[in-house]
C-alpha cells in the first residue's frame, strides 16, 4: 500500500470522503515526510501544530457529512502568499521577521474550503528567479537526480520550493505564483504539474508583489486533476483587486476528462529556438503527435513577435519590481539598519535585506524607468507587449483552440552550475514561458517523458484568456498519453 | 490670456518696473469618508495612525481600490471649472523615498488627467474681473506627516493623511499681481466650497498652494520661474509672491540671473529660501501603476453629476443681480459663501431686494463680525430678520425702531412680530394721539414755536421731542404734517 502522502490529491479526497482514513493520519503522514525531507530545504517554516489543529476540524465536518471541498487536505503554501499570524519571508532577509496580520486572498480560499497548511515553501528572493538559489534562506534542493549522480539540481524557481515539496511527496499540491514562467519552468523541472491562470483569475490581495501586471497565482500538484481541484479553490473575483476578473469560477475538475476531440492545437514555429537540445524537440513533436491520436487537429502557426518577448519582459518586470520593492525601507516593518540619517538608514537597510538578484532587478527597473529612458525602454517594451497580445489573438482567431510549445529549453541544471554564468543564461530558461506572462494568457506545464539523464521534461499548453478549461482537457490528454511521471526514490529521508 | 501688462500692477524696481507673471497649483483635500484608495476614515484629528489601514500602510500585497466618491468629486470639481473632462484617465506612479510615504511612490495622474482644460473668471476689488485658464485637474493621494518634535534621536511618523484624496488644481501662469492670486485662490475656494468638493479650510490644510513666481519687463518673453512649496493661507500666499517677486527684481537689476529651484516661504522671517535646485530635483519615473485599471466612465455618468450640480457662484450673482435689483458689490459680499446667499435668499424671497440685503450684509454681517459668529451660528435666522423687514416695509416700524427690534432678537430671541406687539413697539400713526404730545410740546416750548416762524430748520427739534414724548414710535411723516401746519411752516 502507498503511503498517505504519496496519493493524489484526488485520491486522498476520495479516501477521506469514504472514511478510509482520518484527515488526521493524512496530516501526520505529510508531517513525517515534511521533517525526514529537510535535506531538500523545500520549507522554510512548517506548521505541524496548526496542521493537525485543521486536520482535528476536518475530521469533525467529515463525520458530520459537511465536508468542504479540500477537506483535510494538506497543502504546501509559497512564501510569498501572506499567512495570518504566520511568518511570511518573500524568501528575503528584508522580510525576515515579518508576520502578517492578514491572510491571503489565495491561501483564504483555500483554507476556506477546508484545506489544512503544512508550512511556508522556499522559493527565489521576492520570486525573482528560476532556479531557487536567490533565496535568502538557501537554495532548494530538487528530489531529482541524473541517472548515477549525486550532483544536487535546482527545482526551478522561482516556485522551487512548491514544485520539490510536490515531487517529494511533502504535500498533496502547493500554492506557486508565476509572472514570467516561475510556476511552468519548475513544473516542468519537477516532473509536476503547474498551471499559471489567466491574468484575473486568482486575486493577487496579500501576495507579496513581483511585478504587478504580470504576477499570477497557481497551484503545482501532481496530476492535472489535482492543479483542476486545487484552482477552483484558489481563484474567483475579488473587489480588493480591481485587476481581479469579475468572472465565476468554472467547473475545473469536470474539464478535465473533457477530452481533446475537435479541438486544433497550435504549434508556433518561432518556438524552434537555435540551441535547442534534439530530446526537446522530439519531445514536443511526441506531444503534438499525442493529441493528435487524441482526435486533436494540429496547426502549425506564427507568432512573430516571440523573439521580442523576453527582452521586453526584462524591462517591464524590473520597472514594475523596482517600484513594488520600494515599501521595503526599514520605516514600518521587516529589517532596519539604522543609520546616522534617514538616506543612510535606507541604504542600509536596503543593503543589508535585499540579495544580488534583487538589486540587480531593482536597479535595471530605475534605470528604464528614468527620464530620459522611460520612452526608450518601457514604452517602447510596453508596445512590444501589445504586439506579442496580437499575435496570440490572430492565432485564437484563426480558430485555434490552445498552443503547444516545450516548457523549458532544458532539463534541470545542478545547484551553482549557472552562478558565474552571465545572467541573462538564467533569464533564459523563461524563454517560452514569458509570452504567457506579458499575453495575461493561461498556461500549464505537464510532464511529458524524461531525457537522456533520466531527468523530467514538460510541455507547455497556452490557452485563450480565462479558458483554463481546455488547457485542463488537453494538458489530460498528455497526462494519459504519457504516464505519470514516476517519482523519484527517495534518497534525502 | 496675455492681456497688456495693466501699468499699476507693476513693480517699481530701482531701474524699471516690473511684471509679476504667477500660476498656482492648488492641492484641494477631497471632501470624502473615506481615502482615495482605501476603506480608512479621513476625519481629521483623532490620535497618530488612528486611521490608517494597511493599504495605507503599505503592508506587503496590499493593493489600491479607487474609491468611487472621490472620482465624483473630481468630475464635480472639473464640471464647477467648466473644464474637459476625461473619460479615461491613468493613475500613475510618483517615485520617491521618504518616511511618510509608506508605499514609495505617490498615486497620481500624469500623462492623462481626471480633467483638462478649464476657467475661472475672477472678481478684482477694484471691480474689473479676469479669466484664468486652468491647465488640468487630477487626483492624487496625501502623504503622513513627519513628527520630528516627539523624541531627541528619532521622528516618528503619522499616516493618518496618508492615502487622503487630493484634487491638484493646475492654472495656466495668467495671474500678474499678488492680488490677483489672492482674489484667485479665493474664488476657486467659494467655487470649491459650493460644489461641496473641498471643505477649504486652509487652517486644516484642507487647501494649499505651490505658486510658481517669475518676473519680466513687460512685453519680454517668461522669465525663469521659481516654486514656492506649501503655502498655506491666502494672506502668505500674497506676501510669499511679493517677497520672491522683489528678491528676484533685486538679483536680476545687480546683474544676476535667476535659477530654477524650490523655495519655501517662512512667514516669520518675511522670506522664501532656497529648497532644491533644478539639479536636485528628483527624478520621480512616473509609470502607471500596474495595479490599477485606467479609470474609465461615460457621458452619461458625467451628465448625471451635472445635473446634481448647485448653482455656482457666478450664476448665482448675476441672478441676484438681475433678480433682486442688487448691485454688483452687494452681489459678490452675498454669494462669497454658499450658506450667505443661501441665507439672503431666505430673507429675501417674496420681499423687497435691496431691503434685504441691506439687513444682511449691514446689520446681520456687521454684527456677526464683531461676535466673531458666522452665518451658520447666527442667533437670528432668516425667518426671524425676514420678519423685521416685513414690519418696516409695512409700516409697522420704523427703521430706527427696527435697529432695536432687531437687538431684542438678537440677543433674547422670538417672533419679531409678537415682539412689537408685547413691547409695544407699534409705529404710532394714530393722529389723535401724535396730536396731544405735539400739542404739549408747543404748549411748554413758545420761545422755540416763535423761533420757528423765522428759523424753520427748528422743526427738526420738534420732531425730535415729538419722537422722544412717543417713545420713537410715531409716524415720522404724520409728525412732520402735524408739526408743519401747527408752527405754520410751510
Amino acid at each position: 500500500m502507498t503511503t498517505l502522502n504519496e496519493l493524489t490529491l484526488a485520491e486522498a479526497r476520495d479516501g477521506l470522503k469514504a472514511k478510509d482514513f482520518s484527515a488526521t493520519d493524512l496530516a501526520k503522514a505529510h508531517i513525517a515526510a515534511v521533517e525526514a525531507a529537510r535535506a531538500l530545504n523545500a520549507y522554510l517554516l512548517e506548521t505541524p501544530e496548526r496542521a493537525l489543529q485543521m486536520a482535528a476540524i476536518a475530521d469533525s465536518k467529515i463525520a458530520a457529512g459537511e465536508a468542504r471541498p479540500l477537506e483535510g487536505l494538506p497543502l504546501g503554501i509559497k512564501d510569498l502568499f501572506c499567512t495570518h499570524g504566520v511568518a511570511t519571508t518573500a524568501g528575503s532577509k528584508i522580510l525576515e521577521n515579518f508576520q502578517p496580520h492578514y491572510e491571503s486572498a489565495v491561501s483564504h480560499n483555500l483554507w476556506r474550503d477546508g484545506a489544512v497548511m503544512l508550512g511556508k515553501l522556499n522559493l527565489d528572493e521576492f520570486a525573482m528567479g528560476s532556479s531557487n538559489e536567490t533565496s535568502a534562506y538557501g537554495a532548494v534542493v530538487s528530489p531529482w537526480r541524473r541517472t548515477g549522480s549525486e550532483t544536487p539540481l535546482v527545482p526551478g524557481g522561482s516556485s522551487g520550493g512548491s514544485a520539490a515539496a510536490v515531487a517529494a511527496h511533502l504535500c498533496l499540491g502547493a500554492t506557486a505564483t508565476d509572472t514570467g514562467g516561475s510556476i511552468r519552468q519548475p513544473a516542468a523541472f519537477t516532473g509536476t504539474v503547474g498551471i499559471k491562470p489567466t491574468y484575473g483569475r486568482c486575486s493577487r490581495w496579500g501576495t507579496v508583489a513581483f511585478a504587478s501586471s504580470l504576477d499570477q497565482a497557481g497551484p503545482i500538484a501532481r496530476t492535472v486533476r489535482d492543479c483542476a481541484i486545487l484552482l477552483a479553490s484558489m481563484a474567483g473575483p475579488d473587489s480588493r483587486d480591481t485587476t481581479c476578473a469579475d468572472l465565476p469560477v468554472p467547473d475545473f475538475e469536470a474539464a478535465v476528462s473533457r477530452g481533446v476531440k475537435g479541438l486544433t492545437i497550435g504549434i508556433p514555429r518561432e518556438y524552434r529556438v537555435e540551441g535547442m537540445p534534439a530530446e526537446i524537440q522530439k519531445l514536443w513533436d511526441q506531444g503534438a503527435e499525442w493529441l493528435k491520436a487524441a482526435g486533436a487537429t494540429i496547426k502549425d502557426i506564427s507568432l512573430p513577435h516571440t523573439k521580442y518577448a523576453l527582452p521586453a519582459y526584462y524591462i517591464v518586470a524590473p520597472a514594475e519590481a523596482s517600484s513594488n520593492l520600494a515599501r521595503y525601507d526599514g520605516v514600518r516593518y521587516g529589517l532596519r539598519v539604522p543609520g546616522k540619517d534617514i538616506a543612510e538608514m535606507y541604504e542600509n537597510t536596503r543593503a543589508a535585506g535585499f540579495g544580488r538578484e534583487v538589486k540587480r532587478r531593482i536597479m535595471i527597473g530605475t534605470y528604464v524607468l528614468s527620464a530620459g529612458y522611460y520612452d526608450a525602454y518601457y514604452v517602447r517594451a510596453q508596445k512590444i507587449r501589445t504586439l506579442i497580445k496580437r499575435d496570440f489573438e490572430a492565432a485564437y482567431a484563426e480558430g485555434v483552440d490552445a498552443i503547444l510549445t516545450p516548457a523549458t529549453p532544458s532539463a534541470a541544471f545542478g545547484i551553482g552550475e549557472k552562478a558565474s554564468a552571465d545572467p541573462v543564461e538564467m533569464y533564459l530558461n523563461d524563454v517560452f514561458t514569458v509570452t504567457v506572462n506579458m499575453a495575461g494568457l493561461p498556461g500549464i506545464a505537464v510532464p511529458a517523458g524524461l531525457d537522456a539523464q533520466g531527468l523530467p521534461l514538460g510541455l507547455q499548453l497556452i490557452g485563450r484568456p480565462f479558458d483554463e478549461e481546455t488547457l485542463f482537457a488537453t494538458a489530460q490528454a498528455i497526462e494519459d498519453a504519457a504516464g505519470r511521471t514516476k517519482l523519484p526514490p527517495v534518497w534525502w529521508a | 490670456m496675455n492681456a497688456p501688462a495693466t501699468p499699476k500692477k507693476l513693480i517699481k524696481g530701482g531701474l524699471h518696473d516690473w511684471e509679476v507673471v504667477i500660476g498656482m497649483e492648488i492641492h484641494a483635500q477631497v471632501t470624502s469618508r473615506s481615502k482615495l484608495f482605501s476603506g480608512a476614515s479621513t476625519e481629521f484629528g483623532g490620535e497618530p495612525n488612528d486611521h490608517v489601514s494597511l493599504v495605507d500602510a503599505a503592508m506587503p500585497g496590499m493593493l489600491p481600490v479607487i474609491n468611487a466618491e472621490c472620482v465624483a468629486q473630481a468630475v464635480r470639481t472639473g464640471l464647477g471649472l467648466k473644464a474637459q473632462i476625461n473619460h479615461r484617465s491613468v493613475f500613475d506612479r510618483k517615485n520617491y523615498f521618504y518616511p511618510d510615504l509608506p508605499q514609495g511612490y505617490q498615486i497620481s495622474q500624469y500623462k492623462d488627467p481626471i480633467v483638462g482644460e478649464g476657467e475661472v473668471i475672477v472678481d478684482l476689488p477694484d471691480g474689473t474681473s479676469i479669466t484664468v485658464g486652468i491647465e488640468r485637474l487630477h487626483l492624487e493621494q496625501d502623504a503622513g506627516k513627519s513628527l520630528h518634535d516627539q523624541n531627541p534621536t528619532q521622528s516618528f511618523v503619522d499616516l493618518n493623511r496618508s492615502g487622503v484624496a487630493l484634487m491638484e488644481i493646475v492654472s495656466r501662469p495668467d495671474l500678474r499681481s499678488s492680488e490677483e492670486a489672492r482674489a484667485y485662490v479665493t474664488k476657486l475656494r467659494t467655487i470649491l466650497r459650493y460644489l461641496g468638493t473641498c471643505d477649504g479650510d486652509m487652517e486644516k490644510g484642507s487647501l494649499r498652494a505651490d505658486v510658481n513666481v517669475s518676473v519680466r519687463k513687460p512685453g519680454d518673453p517668461l522669465g525663469t520661474r521659481c516654486e514656492i512649496k506649501n503655502v498655506n493661507s491666502i494672506r502668505f500666499i500674497g506676501q510669499a509672491i511679493e517677497t520672491e517677486a522683489r528678491r528676484q527684481i533685486a538679483i536680476i537689476e545687480d546683474g544676476g540671473t535667476i535659477s530654477q529651484e524650490t523655495r519655501l516661504f517662512d512667514p516669520a522671517k518675511g522670506e522664501t529660501r532656497s529648497m532644491r535646485s533644478k539639479e536636485e530635483a528628483h527624478d520621480y519615473r512616473y509609470f502607471p501603476d500596474p495595479d490599477l485599471l485606467p479609470l474609465e466612465f461615460d457621458q452619461a455618468y458625467v451628465d448625471a453629476l451635472a445635473e446634481g450640480l448647485p448653482e455656482l457662484p457666478d450664476a448665482k450673482k448675476a441672478r441676484f443681480i438681475s433678480d433682486y435689483g442688487l448691485s454688483t458689490y452687494d452681489a459678490g459680499v452675498l454669494i462669497a459663501e454658499r450658506s450667505s446667499a443661501d441665507y439672503f435668499e431666505a430673507v429675501a424671497k417674496g420681499r423687497d431686494g435691496k431691503a434685504a440685503a441691506n439687513w444682511v450684509i449691514n446689520e446681520l454681517f456687521g454684527r456677526l463680525n464683531k461676535e466673531g459668529l458666522t452665518i451658520e451660528t447666527s442667533p437670528v435666522s432668516a425667518d426671524q430678520l425676514g420678519g423685521i423687514v416685513d414690519l418696516i416695509g409695512e409700516g409697522t416700524i420704523s427703521g430706527k425702531i427696527a435697529k432695536d427690534l432687531f437687538e431684542i432678537v438678537w440677543s433674547e430671541g422670538g417672533d419679531p412680530r409678537a415682539l412689537v406687539e408685547s413691547r409695544g413697539m407699534k409705529q404710532v400713526t394714530d393722529t389723535g394721539a401724535i396730536e396731544a404730545a405735539v400739542d404739549e410740546i408747543i404748549a411748554k416750548n413758545p420761545d422755540k414755536v416763535a423761533q420757528a416762524k423765522e428759523k424753520p430748520t427748528l422743526l427738526g427739534w420738534f420732531v425730535g421731542q415729538t419722537m422722544k414724548a412717543t417713545g420713537g414710535k410715531a409716524n415720522p411723516a404724520a409728525v412732520n404734517v402735524l408739526l408743519k401746519s401747527k408752527l405754520g411752516i410751510e
